[in-house]
């Protein structure tokens, strides 16, 4: 199980989000820079939120940020972005949300294995704030088990 | 025994969510089928299911259903998803 791939461009540290909107515009921009996907993917992580609710946020202070595979989808990847200053969602149980994970996957049936390697280090119940406090690339790098 | 993992676009999050019941359910010893799926699609595939996992913000488009609809706040907490699993599953 490796995560898909996180390059230094699709890692944001301590960005500047005025809301939701622009928390998940800032994960779809990482994922651009290095490659993973389109422009047009953030509006497509946006339209997922507008049309089934803030049900991304899965834990206290993260969201996973994703839309399905498609045309905006150029390859497999991961982005992060932690904020400054948290944003709510509007979720029932996990606002505010300090850290944004964007997920781009090429297709259904091989997304198991990348999230399942999002999930052992996200098991981990010190992850989040571990890169909400993050203060390098390198720091992100290490919690997630990328060297 | 059918899981069913149900969120907006069947991949992500109802994808970690079944990563996680899977291992939930290997500890406490059930066999059981678990299938992500997305919540246009969940009326066909959970048809047969026993247990519906999901996010607060699907229980009402889910609807009816012969399923119990268990609803989870954390995704990375097997704790929580332990006890409701348990109690969902009667053991």
């Amino acid at each position: 199980m490796t995560l898909p791939p996180l390059p230094q461009s699709a890692i944001v540290i301590a960005a500047q989000a005025a809301d939701w909107r622009a928390a998940v515009t800032l994960a779809g921009d990482a994922l651009a820079r290095s490659g993973a996907a389109r422009p047009g993917y953030s509006g497509e992580m946006i339209r997922m939120i507008e049309e089934h609710g803030p049900y991304v946020v899965i834990a206290p202070g993260l969201a996973l940020a994703h839309a399905r595979p498609g045309p905006d989808v150029l390859a497999e990847g991961l982005s992060i972005v932690t904020l400054a200053t948290p944003v709510n969602f509007g979720h029932p149980y996990n606002d505010p949300v300090r850290v944004i994970l964007g997920l781009a996957v090429t297709s259904s049936s091989e997304h198991l294995a990348a999230v399942a390697a999002v999930a052992n280090v996200f098991n981990d119940s010190t992850a989040i704030s571990d890169l909400a406090a993050a203060t390098s690339v390198e720091e992100v790098l290490a919690i997630m088990g990328v060297s | 025994m059918k899981i069913v993992t149900i969120c907006g676009a069947g991949i992500g999050s109802s994808g970690i969510l079944k990563v996680n019941a899977e291992r939930v359910l290997r500890k406490l010893d059930i066999s059981a089928e678990v299938v992500a799926a997305d919540i246009a699609s969940v009326r066909e595939v959970a048809a047969d299911a026993q247990v519906i996992l999901t996010s607060a913000e699907f229980v009402d488009a889910i609807g009816k259903t012969n399923a119990s609809v268990i609803v989870i706040e954390n995704y990375f907490d097997t704790a929580e998803l332990t006890t409701k699993l348990e109690t969902a599953l009667g053991s």
